[in-house]
């Protein structure tokens, strides 16, 4: 598979180390807040932290997903690609992503 | 009609016109008290231990596509029980046993050989790991032994225990490990179970799940709608795209493990080898082809096949421990999808639907699990608790930090 690289060109993707479903970049509170006196609110901050580490869509088809191109220039990747082809449709630096969803700076 | 040695030599004197069809071939009824969708081993043998062990019937196995051409066709043959975890071990050990006495159970020529498993050792941290691996397994009542580098000359004369670029410095082995016959645990269970009454439906995708009161009561089919009591999963590789058709999120990516084999040699090596340190393992079918594989691909995927990079990978580890492979040529390289979950342990469970099981996550051990699988799983159908060597396999592992990780690598499913 070769992904093509925003700022370096067709990339092989062996050069990359795969990282799992695109949606990780949107990391959860993991500890609730330390004044909540709500135990219901204490345990969905937990059970939506166990959901992120754990459960997966896994989809059949388009699938969005971070490579990081660790052989390369270090840069994480968010590559669109179809799981039952393997065909790559595209591929975004994930720094711009997660800009457009208005994480950092 | 059951097999023998006196019904062969029959046969052969009458022209081979006596034989029947394995297994029966159903159409689906209205209705079942089980169904078992996937016709993969570990839901045919499902099928045959909940019939025969747990007294059940009225049960149908559903496949989407032909019995034995799914994961139990793809895989590379190996059983084995040498886990370390408590969650696993026990597990693994009942399978083994099971296997030990598959054929006489089915009837049916599995070609179980038991031909030995050796895990090389190139380095002191990797022996302290098998130590304490070889007496975890016999404090489960598995056999293991340490052998040593003289002993596995002894066994492999042509491996280079001199001056490799990883030289052996000895070796795990499980003598009652080996190889079986792959397509024959499919049809072995098929036909016992076919006998004890199960329906066997090829062809038979299940395309949704009828859901009423939040109780799962039956699926849709390109068959048709087909009801049930009780509706297992067993789909492994398939399992999150399955599930999500009843709403569920699994903790597992689905993956593409390559395999490889080469044209028929002369007999070469009488048992399995793992060669950890160069991530290749291999042994000899009993047409001669030697059979191998490695890692994972490394990304999800449902296409049933792999990329160069992990086969030229594989057959570097081939060509590091094995030298005089060199000038083999491959037959056949094929890739499968399995279910790889977030701990590298399966499920055999219960789902928060009631009326529906869920059975999955086998990442790529599901062959040598198969009769254990079954029977953990006919148990849960049958009783509705856990069978004592699957109590760990539980979907709330995960949020209760009771993950069971062999490898410790936590939640990254390609590095299990």
């Amino acid at each position: 598979m070769m992904i093509p690289h925003p700022l370096l060109g067709l990339r092989d993707s062996a050069e990359f180390t795969y990282m799992g479903d695109a949606s990780l970049m949107m990391r959860p509170e993991g500890m609730p807040d330390v004044n909540e006196t709500d135990a219901s609110k204490t345990e969905d901050v937990m059970a939506a932290f166990v959901e992120y580490g754990y459960l997966r869509d896994n989809v059949a088809g388009q699938h969005r997903e971070l490579w990081f191109h660790e052989q390369g220039d270090r840069s994480w990747l968010v590559v669109t690609r179809d799981t039952n082809t393997h065909e790559i449709l595209g591929a975004e630096l994930a720094r711009d992503v997660a800009r457009a969803k208005g994480r950092s700076k | 009609m059951r097999f023998s040695g006196f019904k062969i030599i029959k046969e052969a004197l009458r022209g081979h016109k006596g034989w029947q069809a394995t297994w029966a071939d159903a159409n689906p009824k209205a209705a079942y008290d089980f169904i078992i969708i996937g016709g993969g081993g570990h839901g045919l043998a499902t099928a045959y231990y909940l019939s025969k062990i747990y007294g059940k019937s009225n049960i149908a196995v559903l496949e989407k596509g032909w019995i034995g051409g799914g994961n139990v066709g793809r895989n590379t043959t190996i059983i084995r029980s040498n886990y370390m975890l408590d969650g696993n071990e026990p597990f693994y050990e009942m399978s083994l046993k099971l296997w030990e006495g598959l054929e006489q159970d089915l009837n049916y020529n599995a070609m179980v050989s038991q031909r030995g498993i050796l895990n090389l050792i190139h380095s002191d941290a990797q022996r302290d790991a098998f130590i304490r691996r070889g007496n975890a397994m016999r404090l489960n009542g598995a056999d293991a032994d340490l052998l040593s580098t003289a002993q596995i000359k002894t066994l492999y004369p042509f491996l280079n225990t001199d001056d490799a670029r990883f030289p052996i410095k000895g070796g795990l082995a499980q003598k009652r490990g080996g190889t079986v016959r792959h397509d024959a645990v499919a049809w072995g269970y098929a036909r016992a179970a076919s006998l004890r009454g199960v329906d066997i439906i090829q062809n038979c995708e299940v395309t949704g799940f009828i859901m009423a009161g939040g109780k799962c009561t039956g699926v849709e089919t390109s068959k048709g709608p087909i009801r049930a009591q009780k509706i297992a999963s067993c789909v492994a590789g398939s399992s999150s795209r399955l599930m999500s058709l009843a709403g569920m999120r699994l903790p597992i990516e689905s993956h593409v493990l390559q395999a490889f084999v080469t044209e028929g040699l002369k007999p070469l090596l009488p048992g399995v080898i793992t060669f950890g340190a160069g991530h290749f393992y291999c042994s000899q079918s009993d047409k001669g082809g030697l059979v191998f594989g490695g890692d994972i691909d490394g990304y999800n995927s449902y296409a049933q096949r792999g990329n160069l990079p992990v086969v030229e990978d594989v057959c570097e580890g081939g060509m590091a421990i094995f030298p005089n492979l060199g000038r083999v040529r491959l037959l056949r390289m094929w890739g499968g999808i399995m279910d790889m979950s977030m701990d590298g342990s399966p499920i055999i469970d219960k789902t928060g639907i009631e009326g529906l099981y869920f059975n999955g996550g086998w990442c790529y051990g599901g062959f040598k699990a198969t009769p254990a699988s079954g029977f953990a799983y006919a148990h849960l159908l049958a009783t509705d608790t856990p069978h004592e060597t699957a109590k760990a396999y539980r979907f709330d592992r995960f949020s209760r930090g009771l993950m069971i990780d062999e490898k410790g690598m936590g939640n990254q499913p390609n590095l299990h």
